[in-house]
Order: C-alpha cells, then sequence, then structure tokens
C-alpha cells in the first residue's frame, strides 16, 4: 500500500523510517514499515492499544531495538545508537517525573547531563513557557495531573530536541483538561517550531492537533493524510469506522461506465462519483456505500416529496433518538441497513421525528465514498475489536 | 514525500555492542552475592551432610563412615524434644496470630493520627536487645511477684495446672513460661506482615460488605480476613520457623523439663562436642520444617509468596 | 439468631455495646501492652539496687548504674565489638545483597528461579541449623574462631533480608523512569546514579537498619560461631548464669531510648519536609 502525504521534499524530513519491524518471538508488533515526518510538522500516530504506534514511538526514541529496518533523524542514522546519544526527547505515558527531584531539578535534568553549568535562566524561562514559574521548588506528587503534564513538556522541550516525541501525554487527563492541553500542545509546537510526534488512541485529538494522521491497526499503517483528507475520504473500511462513525451499506454495481457509479441496495438506487472510491468497481460487482451521519438529512415520509432532485434517497423507519445538545442523534433501520446513524442540528426541530415515524435519509451523492466491499464492515468499531 | 509501504523485510540490524555487554550486567551483579551464600550458606550444609554421617571422636579425628544409624539413634533419643518444639512453636504461633490480628487490625483501620505512635511502639522494643527483654519475663513471672499472684487469686493457675502447662504456684520453669516467652519474642514477625497486608485493603470494601447486608463479624469472615491470607501466612511463617529452633526462651525461662531441639543441638555442639549427633538432629530439623512449610504453602495456596 | 429478649436486652444494654464496638481496640491495646511490658520493666530495674548478684527483684532505688555504665568488666568492650561487627555486616549485606535485588528485580538470566531458591532460603532455616552448619565449615576448614568468623556469619543472614528488602523497592519502581533518564541524554551511569538509586535508596536504607539490627542483637549464630569472643548478647546470655549487671539494663534502656529518638526526629523532618 502507498500513501502520498500533502507535504512534499525529502530535504525537509526530519525522521526517516524504512523498513522498521519489531517483533517479539512470534508475535510481530510493528510490520515492516517506511514513514516520513517532515520537518516541523505536528505528526500524530493513531490507533487502538496493542497497534504497534508506541512501540514505533520506541524505536526512535531508541528505548527499543527495532528488529529490522533503519531509523534516520536530520538524514543521520541513528538505529544503533542509545537514546542518550539521539537528539529526541520524549514525553511519556503518565509522565515518568523523577520523583526525588523537584520541578527544577527535574526540567534541568538533560542540560545538566550535557554538561550545561548554568542553568537558571533558561530552567526559568522554560518554567514560565509552561506557566508553572511559581511551582519550582515543589516535588512532582504535589502538582496536579495537568501540571505534571506541563513539566514533562517543558523537561523535554528544553534540550532543544529535533523531534518531541509524546506518548499518550494526555491520556490521564479527564475530558475538559484535555482539551485544554491540545491546544497548549498546539500552541507550543507552533511556538518553538520543533517536529511533534504524537501517540494517540484518541481520534478527535489527533484531528485537532495533527497536520498529519497516521492511522495504525495491526502493526500497520491503514491510511495516512490530513485529518480532513483521512475523514472525508476514508480509504478502508478501519479508517472509516476508527475516526468518527460511518454507515456503511453493501451495494451492487449496476453500471459502472460513467464517472457516476449506479448501485443498489435493496431495491434502492444508489449514485456514487468514480473519483470517490478507492477500488477499481466492476458491473455486478460489490462495493461498500460509506456515509458520515452528520451529512445525511432526515426527512418525515409525509413531505418525501420535498427532496430535491439528484440526492440518494433511503427509506426508514426511527428506532431511536437521542438529543445531545447542538444536535440530536437518531437510529434508523431501513431495507439497506440497520442501524444506520444520522445527526441532525437542532436548528428547526421537527416534532414529528420521533422513534415509530417512517422517513426518508437522503444525502449528496458527492459526501459519500465507497470501499472495497471484501473487507470486514465492523474493522475499527467496538463490535469488531481486535478483527 | 511522506511515504508508507510494506516492504521484505531488512536484515535484522546488528546488536551493537553495548548492548552485548550489558547482557553481562546481571552475572555480574549476581556473582559476589550468589559466591557468597554458595561458599557460606550452600557449602556448610554439604559439610554438615558429611558430618552427620561420620563417626569417631575428637581425639582421633571423625571420618565418613556412612553411618546413617546416627539419624535413627538422634531420632529415638530426642524425639521428644521435637515433639516438644514443634508444639511449643505451634502454640506460639497460634497464640502470635490470635493477640497480632487485633492490634495489626487496630493499627491500620481505626488508629488514625495515632498510626505511626503504635507502629514505633511495636517496633521499638526490638531496639532493647532481645535476652535483656527476655529476661525482664523472669522479673515478671518471678514466684510471688504481683502476676502470678494475680493468676493464682484469680484461678487461672488452677486451670493451667489443670492443663499441665504449669505447676503449683509457679510460672517460671514451666511450659506456660517458655510458650509466653516465644509468643512475646516473635510477636512483632506477626504483627508487621499483618498490617502490612491489613493496610492494603481499600476500607471502601468493609462499607460494600456492608451495603451489601453483611453484618461485621461476617465481613470480617468473607472479605477482611481472606484479603489478609498473604500477611496471615507470612506471619505465622515468620513465627513458627525460627521459634521452633529456638533455644533461648527455654533455656532461660524454662527448667531441664522444657529443653526444645534447638537447647540438644547447642548442647550437642558446643558442649559435649558430638558434631555427628548435632549435624543429624540439625538435618532432622530442617527437613521437617521445610515439609512442613511446603505442605502449608500449598494448603493456604499463596504459592507466589516466595 | 435465636436469642431470648433478655438475653437480647444484655446484649444491647449501653456498656456491652460499647464494650462490642470498641472489642478490637481493647484487644489491640492488651497487645501492645504486652509488647512494651518488658521495655517498661527494663528501664525501671535500671535503677535498682539488687541484694546479691541477679537483678530480679526489686530493692530500692539507685542511679549507681546510670552514673558507671562500663562500671561491669567486659561490658562496654562487648558492646563495642558488637556495633562494629554490626556496622561491618550491614555494610558487607547492603552491598551484596543491593546487587542480587537489582539483578532479580531488573534481569532475566538463566537459573533465575535457583537463585531466587538459595537467596530464600537462609531465611527459611532455623536459624541454629545456619549457626551449626556454618561453624562446622569453619571447624572443617580449621578456621580460628573470632571477630571474622562472626562478621561472615552475619553477612550471611543479613544477605536475604536486605534483598527482599530492596527487591520489593526497585519492582515497585516505574521503568519508565529510568527510560527518561536515558531519553534524557543521562548515560547508563548517570542513570543509576542520579535515578535508580535515589529512587532505590528507602529499600536498601530499611534494609541496612533491618541488617544492622539483627547483627546487633544476634545471639544464636554468633554463639556458635564466636569462640571464645564475647559480642554484647553473648555478654548478656552469660551473665544469665553468673548475675545480671544491673548496667546491662542501662544499656538496654539507652538503646531503646536512642532508637525512639531517631525514629521522632525522623518524622518530624519528614512531616515538616512534606508541609512545606
Amino acid at each position: 500500500m502507498t500513501t502520498t502525504a500533502p507535504t512534499d521534499s525529502s530535504s525537509g524530513t526530519d525522521v526517516r523510517l524504512t523498513a522498521i519491524s519489531k517483533s517479539y518471538g512470534a508475535f510481530t508488533a510493528v510490520h515492516p514499515l517506511d514513514l516520513s515526518v517532515p520537518a516541523g510538522s505536528f505528526f500524530a500516530l493513531l490507533g487502538a492499544s496493542g497497534c504497534g504506534k508506541t512501540t514505533t514511538l520506541r524505536m526512535i526514541a531508541g528505548l527499543e531495538q527495532p528488529t529490522t529496518g533503519t531509523v534516520r533523524l536530520a538524514g543521520q542514522d541513528v538505529t544503533g545508537l542509545p537514546p542518550h546519544k539521539r537528539p529526541v526527547n520524549t514525553v511519556f505515558q503518565s509522565y515518568a517525573l523523577f520523583p526525588h527531584l523537584d520541578i527544577y531539578e527535574n526540567v534541568a535534568f538533560g542540560l545538566r547531563r550535557r554538561g550545561i553549568k548554568s542553568v537558571k535562566k533558561q530552567v526559568g524561562d522554560m518554567l514560565d513557557l509552561v506557566q508553572l514559574g511559581d511551582f519550582a521548588r515543589r516535588k512532582p506528587h504535589q502538582l496536579s495531573g495537568g501540571q505534571q503534564q506541563r513539566v514533562a513538556v517543558a523537561r523535554a522541550l528544553i534540550n532543544h530536541p529535533r523531534v518531541l516525541l509524546l506518548d499518550e501525554p494526555l491520556g490521564a487527563l479527564d475530558l475538559k483538561l484535555r482539551r485544554q492541553m491540545q491546544l497548549e500542545l498546539k500552541r507550543i509546537q507552533t511556538e518553538v517550531g520543533i517536529t511533534f510526534i504524537h501517540v494517540t488512541h484518541d481520534q478527535e485529538e489527533a484531528m485537532t492537533m495533527a497536520d498529519t494522521v497516521a492511522v495504525m491497526n495491526a502493526g500497520r499503517v491503514e491510511q495516512l493524510g490530513a485529518p480532513a483528507d483521512l475523514y472525508e475520504t476514508p480509504r478502508t473500511t478501519f479508517v472509516a469506522n476508527f475516526l468518527g462513525t460511518s454507515n456503511l451499506i453493501t451495494a451492487e454495481v449496476l453500471d459502472a461506465s460513467g464517472d457516476t457509479l449506479v448501485l443498489r441496495a435493496a431495491d434502492t438506487k444508489l449514485a456514487l462519483p468514480r473519483a470517490r472510491c478507492t477500488t477499481a468497481p466492476q458491473a455486478g460487482g460489490k462495493l461498500l456505500v460509506g456515509i458520515r451521519p452528520e451529512k445525511i438529512t432526515l426527512t418525515h415520509a409525509e413531505d418525501a416529496g420535498t427532496v430535491p432532485e439528484g440526492r440518494n434517497r433511503v427509506h426508514g423507519r426511527i428506532t431511536a433518538s437521542s438529543f445531545i445538545g447542538v444536535s440530536t442523534q437518531y437510529l434508523v433501520d431501513s431495507p439497506v441497513a440497520t442501524g444506520l446513524s444520522v445527526y441532525e442540528q437542532n436548528i428547526e426541530r421537527d416534532s414529528r421525528l420521533a422513534p415509530g415515524a417512517d422517513v426518508v435519509l437522503h444525502w449528496n451523492p458527492g459526501h459519500s465514498f465507497g470501499l472495497d466491499a471484501a473487507q470486514s464492515i465492523e474493522a475499527g468499531t467496538d463490535a469488531g475489536e481486535g478483527t | 514525500m511522506a511515504l508508507v509501504t510494506d516492504q521484505p523485510p531488512a536484515p535484522p540490524a546488528p546488536l551493537p555492542t553495548a548492548a552485548r555487554g550489558r547482557k553481562l550486567i546481571p552475572y555480574w551483579l549476581l556473582l559476589p552475592g550468589i559466591l557468597w551464600l554458595l561458599v557460606f550458606f550452600a557449602a556448610p550444609l554439604v559439610y554438615q551432610a558429611s558430618t552427620s554421617v561420620q563417626t569417631g571422636s575428637l581425639e582421633e579425628g571423625f571420618d565418613v563412615t556412612w553411618h546413617f544409624a546416627t539419624y535413627w539413634d538422634a531420632l529415638t533419643e530426642y524425639y521428644p524434644q521435637f515433639l516438644r518444639s514443634v508444639a511449643y512453636a505451634a502454640t506460639a504461633t497460634a497464640l502470635c496470630l490470635a493477640l497480632g490480628y487485633p492490634l495489626a487490625y487496630l493499627i491500620a483501620f481505626k488508629a488514625g493520627r495515632w498510626r505511626n505512635v503504635l507502629m514505633i511502639l511495636v517496633i521499638a522494643p526490638f531496639f532493647t536487645s532481645f535476652l535483656i527483654r527476655t529476661l525482664a519475663w523472669k522479673t515478671i513471672l518471678s514466684d510471688g511477684g504481683p502476676v502470678v499472684s494475680a493468676l493464682a487469686s484469680l484461678h487461672v493457675l488452677d486451670v493451667t495446672n489443670a492443663l499441665g502447662v504449669t505447676e503449683g504456684h509457679r510460672v517460671l520453669a514451666t511450659p506456660l513460661a517458655v510458650v509466653c516467652g516465644l509468643t512475646y519474642n516473635f510477636l512483632p514477625f506477626m504483627i508487621l506482615p499483618l498490617y502490612t497486608s491489613l493496610e492494603r485493603i481499600d476500607a471502601r470494601l468493609h462499607e460494600a460488605a456492608g451495603d451489601l447486608y453483611a453484618r461485621p463479624l461476617t465481613t470480617f469472615r468473607k472479605v477482611t480476613f481472606p484479603l489478609s491470607m498473604p500477611g496471615v501466612v507470612a506471619g505465622t511463617l515468620l513465627t513458627f520457623i525460627p521459634a521452633t529452633g529456638d533455644y533461648i526462651n527455654a533455656e532461660l525461662l524454662g527448667s531441664t523439663d522444657q529443653k526444645m531441639i534447638g537447647n540438644v543441638i547447642q548442647s550437642q555442639f558446643l558442649r559435649v562436642l558430638d558434631y555427628p549427633t548435632a549435624a543429624a538432629l540439625s538435618f532432622i530439623l530442617m527437613a521437617a520444617i521445610l515439609a512442613m512449610v511446603t505442605v502449608y504453602i500449598r494448603k493456604s495456596g499463596t504459592e507466589d509468596l516466595v | 439468631m435465636t436469642a431470648t429478649p433478655a438475653r437480647q436486652a444484655v446484649l444491647s444494654s449501653r456498656p456491652v455495646r460499647w464494650l462490642r464496638r470498641n472489642l478490637v481496640v481493647l484487644a489491640g491495646l492488651a497487645t501492645l501492652a504486652y509488647l512494651v511490658l518488658p521495655n517498661v520493666v527494663v528501664t525501671v530495674f535500671s535503677f535498682n539496687k539488687p541484694n546479691g548478684r541477679f537483678n530480679y527483684e526489686w530493692q530500692r532505688f539507685s542511679t549507681d548504674a546510670w552514673t558507671d555504665p562500663c562500671g561491669v568488666a567486659d561490658l562496654c568492650g562487648s558492646l563495642s565489638l558488637s556495633l562494629q561487627i554490626a556496622v561491618w555486616a550491614t555494610v558487607g549485606a547492603t552491598v551484596l545483597g543491593t546487587a542480587l535485588a537489582f539483578a532479580l528485580a531488573r534481569y532475566r538470566f538463566r537459573a533465575r528461579s535457583s537463585v531466587s531458591t538459595l537467596i530464600f532460603l537462609p531465611m527459611a532455616m532455623p536459624e541454629v541449623v545456619m549457626a551449626a552448619s556454618l561453624a562446622t565449615l569453619f571447624l572443617n576448614m580449621g578456621v580460628t574462631f573470632g571477630f571474622w568468623t562472626i562478621l561472615i556469619a552475619h553477612i550471611t543472614f543479613c544477605l536475604s533480608f536486605v534483598v527482599t528488602a530492596v527487591k520489593a523497592r526497585v519492582m515497585s519502581m516505574d521503568p519508565r523512569l529510568e527510560q527518561a533518564a536515558q531519553d534524557l541524554y543521562a548515560t547508563p551511569l548517570q542513570t543509576f546514579l542520579r535515578v535508580t538509586l535515589p529512587i532505590a535508596a528507602p529499600g536498601i536504607v530499611a534494609g541496612a537498619l533491618l541488617s544492622f539490627a539483627l547483627s546487633f542483637d544476634d545471639f544464636i549464630i554468633t554463639n556458635f560461631n564466636a569462640g571464645s569472643t564475647v559480642t554484647f548478647p553473648m555478654f548478656v546470655w552469660g551473665s544469665a548464669q553468673r548475675g545480671t549487671p544491673v548496667q546491662i539494663n542501662v544499656i538496654g534502656t539507652a538503646m531503646f531510648a536512642v532508637a525512639v529518638l531517631c525514629v521522632l526526629v525522623g518524622q518530624l523532618i519528614g512531616g515538616r519536609r512534606k508541609r512545606s
């Protein structure tokens, strides 16, 4: 599989992994993969736990020896170098702050190891950058989770690494603090201009922060690209389901001759632009049609006549609805698929749209995407975990 | 160009020399300590094993004659001391558990800000030489002293006399005194592991049990005690093993009728200088204890303890 | 429950209820009294002026022994010998034991379980067995009993306790801390000195303190391996046969007081550090 990311130029590449893999006995944690991270970018490795993303990160840091392949940092081969000789620093999961040292000494640790004597100004500046100037003499356990996290970032950044590696840095924080720290980390990255490689299992976190996201599954990179591209044009069912929610409908290809494919799912005809399709469809073959819940409009069956021409329409019946605040989420059973998910903005709510109501679901064909029907339709969902 | 491809694996990266050197680190760390234990712990046991099957005398020297009869002779002659040691140690261990559990429980759950003070009081006696403290029991249990008088007037001594653990108006030089001394000496070894495992129990479990209709005693039986089992097992082992081999309490607080197996080994080795018998007795004691401990650990289902 | 109403009434009367609720506390305090009573007796009898050679019965108050603690022949000599042996045994056992503990807690190697058993066995054995076997070795080797044989014996039995204490601490240490140090440019040696050692220190200190206490107070193993050398516990043992000088109680009381003082000062310092 070959994927092209939006950023170009190999001279501006900071991290280049070539055919890198990691096996523990018979278990392969990371299948041979090539990866290039452009200098100055915010790069996210996204995947469920056990997909190999942390192992990949640790191979870059030198904490894990790759079974095969090479790691290059700024053009230099560092595969055999121990961690303390690599110009990268890591923000560890649960931070790994030294409990016996205070905040100041934690932040100064890397400078002192490199034999720098006068660290006072640098440490002070760095603590100011993460807004912890007043906490210099506290011990790590006296700080809150968010503060500890900022110390971990400061401790790594003060060394001006070529690359900063972040291993699930926000995993231990509560939701609100996590959102706040996401923006904070993004601000710091823009300010210092260092390449960040961020490992996370939280798809929203990856999309909010990163310029480029690599979605990993079972030791392989499934897809790599800008967050919006991944979301709008997923190439596998795993990416479609793992990044947000997708409705996937199995359809038969009736006509594959034009720019717009004609498909049939349970007597319902659907249109799909050929350009939105990742496989080469053939008439008589199968295809998965994906459509995001927020791209679907719900219209009560009585108003079916008001649906504009040119939109795909599917009949169904609401089985459940839940009011979220900004939107209402509906579950709709239809002949083409059961449990279709639909998000409607709460602008003008139609009070007839309640469980039991007959409805028409309709969407712009250009908003849907086509996937190879040979893959598991549940990959990347909770039900498909481990497939 | 950011690129992702599946490729045939490249040949494995050679292990750097530093990593190969690192593989030897554990062996360097182990070497001095293991050597020490082999020379001064394992080798002596081998020597002792050989001594136990030697015959001879101090004057003419000892030779290995594979004289296994020493074991049989030692057993037949000293089996009362063996049985007595096990009985005393088992009683002392049971008493330690009965006395130590409430105190460990008190410190773990009820002491609040007094916890540290109580802990210090448990550990502090350690700092006075235990021989001196054992001698203090001679004063406490002295004939006609306040403790013995009180026990006599409360008719406790009548009961203990009937049980055969005291005699007349004396506590000193009776089984009671020796067991009392053993219990006292090894009580902290029971309390500390008990406290450690009790302290780990989430106090909310008590509330949860109460919420689920368990009365306090049921909560203890079904929740607290099972969770403290690692402490109970560790505590009983730490008490029973040294108590079985002890000869100080029997010597200082007992009479010749309360001699334990430790006393016999000590006198055979240091006074009679009958090394083969002392060695055989040591081996029998060691084997008996290892067998009992193994069975006990299996039964209590805490094999991962060691 | 099938209690009669009368019995029920007794069971729920106020003093009985109080007793039931505080039964654990009372039992615990009774045990504590049992533990502390001998120390009280030792302290009180350090102010005794006994008739005759044995200090078992109270006669009258006197501070003679306190003003002249070394007034008994060999007592202070044995005390100083015990302290020396305890210090060296602590150093030896702590160094050897810490290395063993790190190997066990941190590395995979061959014969791991045999090594664990070899370290565990000395603790699972009555002291008298170890004492007799070690003495047998020395006898066979023709070694003269004295300071060195005592020291070797003490290091041997303290070793396992140090390993246990240090291992527990090292095992509970987050391995990411060492990785973080390496990530922050610390060489393996710097990582060990700056991160591993300071964090493992409480376990090492606990093992060392335990060694010191065990060695200083040991009688059984010393009894077998001392020859004619007299440590403090040996002195007390001998005096139990020949006559117990009051000075023994003075030393016992002083040790108790010094130890409690050390613990209290430690607690105060620790508490203040936590607050600031």
